[in-house]
């Protein structure tokens, strides 16, 4: 075992922890305010250059974001560089648009709602200023393209426009309103028109003038009626042509240009129904080789198969498994086991995953077990039992990577997020609180030296909490829970969701 | 505001349209867009409404797709060949869209103009456009310009000939994949127009680039080129250069380009000429229809015949016929279905000798593969097994695969198997199919699925007709016949079905004699869907027999039934009736 190698080998020292402040708010409550269930977020995702973010909520909107902050960068150059002191600049978004994505539906041959709830949005290549997005529900995946349109006013036309003048209504059809009957555009054939040879010079093209802009979101595709579970994982592929879509006992791979048919390519479902233990939570294609693709399962393992090997990839290329610690078995073993998240970090070597109680980290090129282990909810050990009982053990934290790989965030109870160093030989693990105040009840966790578990190859880092009450003696809040949040892809900057509100922070 | 007088109105109305709010309205004044340019006459269509077209870009898909196809035939009306080069502009435009469709018929346009432009304008006007969508900033830009160097390249003067051979193969190595792949895609299309000294030098190096590319997505598509590619090059060069190369993919670790592999290699043969063939080519033919990924074998299996067939006899016997052996017997069906839908095009290939010994074998297990899509695929190529084998040992294999798939629980192969039977009772012949076949005729009319019983309506017609009524008369009819007594009604209605279809086949006197007495009993029938059914027969039966018939015994029956107690079966019979008078007053 040289697995620890890694760790020790850190070459020139940790990264320093970063300071965590605020930057923004959308949707802030005002004290007392009630919650509508439609408004509470459920997806968070930034593009690939992070000028855009876009948010999904259980209503089935999706909200689109951009970045000002470096729009108007060139015009501000020489106010800065008037001022002595850097100005820490980081990134500042407004509300761009939104559109209705999902509405709910009702499958009547199986007698089943389906909530419009967004569950993932991914952005996909930008071409000629317009953005394209998918999003997905529990059943149908669309594509959408988000595109500033000019609006068009005619200025000038053959026909009077009837009896508009004045009213400003310039563009009505001018065939339905006009005083000749039977003369619809394309009624008669081409050749009932004989027309001189140097054309009819009473006639002229219209004048489009003002060239104002508003933005039109357009759903382009459908993709449905290929999952008879809930669709937990949408992905793009680098290839920049296809995408997949995981739901529990299966993954889809879609060309974006053909919704009408798709290709299964794993399928875990078992003959008989009751031979199910295991569900598929989570897929993610890796972020430069087209081929490779990653799902997480019920049972704690990460399976990356290669779309090179078959045409259905049932047999998986390699199996990421912590091995179960002997002796510590018990009813909730399974359940807190479960990975709810995976991501993979940019360079495309390390792959994040989150289940109940843990953060891990794993090299792609080390099956053995993670590289490491960030304890998030160790203090609920002991409060298992409850949790069971109120079904919070069953929340689906996601997690994210910074860009530069250095770090990792998942969120927690009481609107609290985590961010961990992973550099080798960090010890940075902050504790934020999803509010205009970050750091108010960040618990100050004494440094402790790392401890080491059986295995050398596993680090286990400090930032367990103490017990289930913070610093300041209030106990967890589990009905306010920070599920969902995103890193920026190139900046130290994080995008969480507490319910309908979402809290932009940098560091 | 103008004042348009009438006969404009129309033209006008379309003009305005162009710029409606409603889409449908939109469509319909470009999808006419000819209309106005004659209208409005060349130079106007030329000085502004090419330009308004050129600006009013931002239109919906739909819109816009009908542009790009308009405006590629659009020559003629804007004053012929020499300003062919106003219509440039536009279409340029059009190949920046998202849409990979408006994309693509925009490229098409284009080429389609440029086909037709002269040399000197396509140097001052096409080339520049080439070079500008090549280096476009969106990657749609690049991605349309890989479809137009075709078209460039040939008039271009040699300097710049050098230049767009750099481009081209700077699109090869775009940071976009999309961009990529539109240049693999294009790449023989492209190669053909290039110079042959610079086809082995600048063609093979981006072919390089492209097959080494680190998307499947580029590599599949290089791979789909190749074949044209390699046709391109001088045998010794191909072989030097290309065999290598195919000879790598056949092997590579992606199923998806051996599956490519598999579907070009026969292409790919004739150009490396046949001892290459035979030293390289076949054992990566062996290797692919032995491959472990089922759809590489599918697609090596279809291919079999058409490989065979460019190998002399002895290679095909010695190194392809094992694998087909085995490829009869391989765990995944749609690999014996595939194979079962060429193998017998290998015959001929063999000759005589092999095939009975070494085919046929294969063939008859094939026929009793437990697959109903294999034994079909083999019954499809019926015309081919007998010229091969002889109808005496058809018969005896065939006979009962075809009983078994007549059977089948899949009503869809029962339904395949009857469109076939006309084929083989015309091969076998009449001795052959009164034994075996008459019986399963017989038994699809009482199927409980209504396509079956339809389908074998017709096929009792289409056996009258092949082998003539008076056959029909002693094997068909008496049965059919028979049956009208059956105690269910749908049963009935196929019956009254069938002798619809029969009587124009058997002809006026069978149809009085035998037939019509049926009919007329059935419209005593207790239900009423038998009744107006019987309505609608008996309307069909007026033209085929004698007027004095129709007097006689259908319009007395058709008034009974006009006086019915029930709605459907009245209607039907008026309907009837006023057949008979138009048939009494011609």
């Amino acid at each position: 075992m040289n697995g620890g190698d890694e760790v020790v080998t850190a070459p020139a020292g940790p990264p320093q922890p970063l300071d965590w402040k605020f930057s923004q708010v959308f949707g802030e409550r005002t004290a007392g305010e009630e919650v509508q269930e439609v408004d509470i977020i459920s997806a968070i995702e930034f593009d690939k250059t992070g000028d855009h973010l876009a948010t999904g909520d259980r209503g089935g909107r999706v909200v689109l974001f951009e970045r000002t902050d470096t729009k108007d960068h060139d015009a501000l150059r020489r106010d800065l560089e008037r001022m002595d002191h850097p100005i820490n600049r980081h990134p500042e978004f407004r509300y761009k648009t939104e559109f209705q994505s999902h509405e709910p539906e009702f499958d009547y041959l199986k007698s089943l709602e389906i909530e419009e709830k967004i569950n993932k949005i991914r952005w996909c290549q930008t071409a000629n200023g317009a953005l394209f997005l998918l999003s997905t529900n529990d059943k149908t995946i669309k594509f959408w393209k988000v595109q500033e349109k000019k609006v068009k006013k005619i200025s000038e036309m053959n026909l009077d426009p009837p009896k508009a003048v004045g009213n400003g209504c310039v563009a009505s059809s001018s065939n339905s309103n006009s005083p000749t009957p039977c003369l619809a555009n394309g009624g008669s054939p081409d050749n009932d028109f004989s027309f001189p040879p140097g054309g009819l010079p009473s006639l002229r093209l219209p004048v489009v003038t003002s060239q104002e802009t508003n933005l039109v979101a357009r759903c382009r595709r459908v993709y449905a009626h290929a999952h008879d579970y809930h669709i937990n994982s949408i992905s793009n592929n680098s290839d920049g042509e296809t995408f997949i879509s995981a739901d529990d006992l299966r993954i889809n791979l879609w060309n974006l240009e053909i919704s009408n048919q798709s290709f299964n390519i794993v399928d875990v479902k078992p003959a008989n129904m009751e031979d199910l233990t295991e569900v598929i939570t989570s897929a993610e294609f890796h972020p430069t080789h087209c081929n490779m693709l990653a799902y997480s399962s019920s049972k704690g393992s990460i399976r990356l198969i290669d779309l090179r090997q078959s045409a259905l990839c049932d047999s998986h290329a390699k199996l990421f498994e912590e091995p179960e610690a002997p002796g510590s078995r018990s009813f909730f073993t399974e359940i807190i086991a479960s990975i709810s998240d995976i991501k993979f970090a940019k360079d495309g070597r390390y792959m994040l995953s989150r289940d109940y109680m843990t953060l891990k980290l794993w090299d792609i090129n080390m099956d053995s077990g993670p590289v490491s282990t960030f304890q998030v909810h160790e203090y609920l050990r002991p409060k298992l039992c409850d949790l069971y009982e109120n079904d919070s053990i069953f929340d689906k934290f996601e997690c994210c990577l910074s860009g530069d790989g250095l770090r990792v965030a998942t969120g927690s109870y009481s609107n609290l997020f985590r961010v961990f160093g992973c550099a080798p030989g960090s010890t940075e693990a902050t504790t934020l609180e999803a509010s205009k105040n970050p750091v108010r009840r960040q618990v100050q966790t004494p440094s402790r030296p790392s401890r080491s578990l059986s295995s050398i190859t596993r680090v286990v880092r400090r930032g367990a909490e103490t017990s289930g009450i913070d610093a300041n003696g209030n106990s967890f809040d589990f009905t306010t829970k920070l599920l969902h949040l995103a890193w920026h892809p190139t900046e130290n900057s994080i995008a969480c969701a507490a319910a309908n509100s979402l809290y932009m922070y940098y560091a | 505001m103008s004042m348009i007088e009438e006969p404009l109105y129309p033209i006008a109305v379309l003009i305005d349209e162009l710029k409606n709010e409603d889409i449908q309205l939109r469509l319909n004044s470009i999808r006419r867009l000819s209309t106005i340019a004659r209208a409005l006459g060349e130079e106007r269509t030329r000085k502004e409404l090419i330009p308004f077209l050129s600006e009013n870009n931002d239109d919906d898909d739909e819109v816009l797709l009908a542009m790009a196809e308009e405006l590629g035939v659009f020559i003629p009306y804007v004053g012929g060949v020499e300003y062919a080069n106003v219509l440039l502009p536009p279409l340029e435009t059009l190949c920046t869209v998202e849409e990979t469709c408006v994309r693509d018929k925009a490229v098409e346009s284009l080429c389609r103009i440029g086909a037709q432009m002269r040399e000197q304008d396509l140097v001052e006007y096409f080339i520049p456009l080439v070079k500008r969508l090549a280096a476009g900033e969106w990657f749609t830009a690049r991605v349309s310009s890989c479809g137009l160097f075709h078209i460039a390249y040939p008039s271009a003067p040699e300097a710049l000939k050098t230049e767009l051979r750099a481009i081209y193969s700077q699109l090869c190595q775009d940071d976009m994949p999309m961009v990529r792949r539109s240049a693999a895609t294009n790449l023989g299309k492209f190669a053909a127009t290039v110079e042959a000294p610079h086809l082995k030098v600048d063609i093979m190096s981006m072919f390089d680039d492209l097959t080494h590319d680190d998307q499947d997505s580029v590599r599949l598509l290089a791979v789909e080129g190749c074949a044209a590619l390699g046709k391109l090059l001088e045998p010794q060069d191909c072989v030097a250069h290309f065999l290598p190369v195919i000879v790598n993919f056949s092997q590579d670790k992606s199923w998806r380009v051996r599956y490519m592999v598999a579907n070009q290699l026969y292409e790919l043969c004739e150009a490396v000429g046949p001892e290459p063939t035979r030293s390289e080519l076949v054992p990566a033919y062996v290797r692919l229809l032995r491959d472990n990924e089922a759809e590489v074998r599918i697609a090596a299996a279809g291919k079999v015949t058409k490989f065979c067939r460019i190998l002399n006899p002895e290679l095909a016997i010695q190194h392809i016929l094992p694998c087909v052996k085995e490829l009869s017997t391989d765990s995944s069906q749609h690999v014996r279905s595939a194979l079962a839908s060429v193998i017998m095009g290998m015959a001929p290939v063999l000759g005589k000798d092999a095939t009975i010994e070494q085919l046929l074998p294969i063939f008859l297990s094939l026929l009793k593969d437990e697959f109903p899509d294999v034994r079909l695929n083999i019954i499809s190529k019926l015309d081919q097994v007998n010229q091969v084998i002889g109808i005496d040992l058809l018969s005896q294999s065939l006979l009962p695969a075809i009983v078994e798939l007549a059977e089948d629980r899949h009503w869809r192969v029962r339904l395949a198997i009857i469109e076939y039977i006309p084929l083989l009772a015309s091969q076998l012949g009449v001795g052959f199919f009164d034994d075996k076949l008459g019986a399963l005729c017989m038994q699809w009319l009482k199927d409980k699925v209504y396509s079956i019983r339809d389908a074998a309506a017709n096929n009792v017609k289409r056996l009258a007709e092949e082998f003539g009524p008076d056959w029909a008369m002693q094997h068909i009819v008496p049965q059919v016949l028979d049956m009208i007594n059956n105690p269910h009604y749908l049963y009935r209605m196929t019956i009254l079905h069938a002798i619809s279809l029969l009587a124009p086949v058997m002809g006026s006197d069978i149809t009085c004699s035998k037939l019509l007495p049926v009919v007329i009993n059935a419209s005593k029938d207790r239900v009423p869907n038998i009744k107006f059914n019987v309505a609608k027969v008996l309307q069909s039966l007026i033209p085929i027999v004698d007027q004095s018939v129709v007097e006689k015994t259908i319009r007395p029956c058709l008034v009974e039934l006009s006086e019915d107690p029930d709605v459907d079966v009245r209607f039907f019979a008026t309907q009837a009736l006023e057949s008979c008078n138009q048939v009494m007053m011609s």
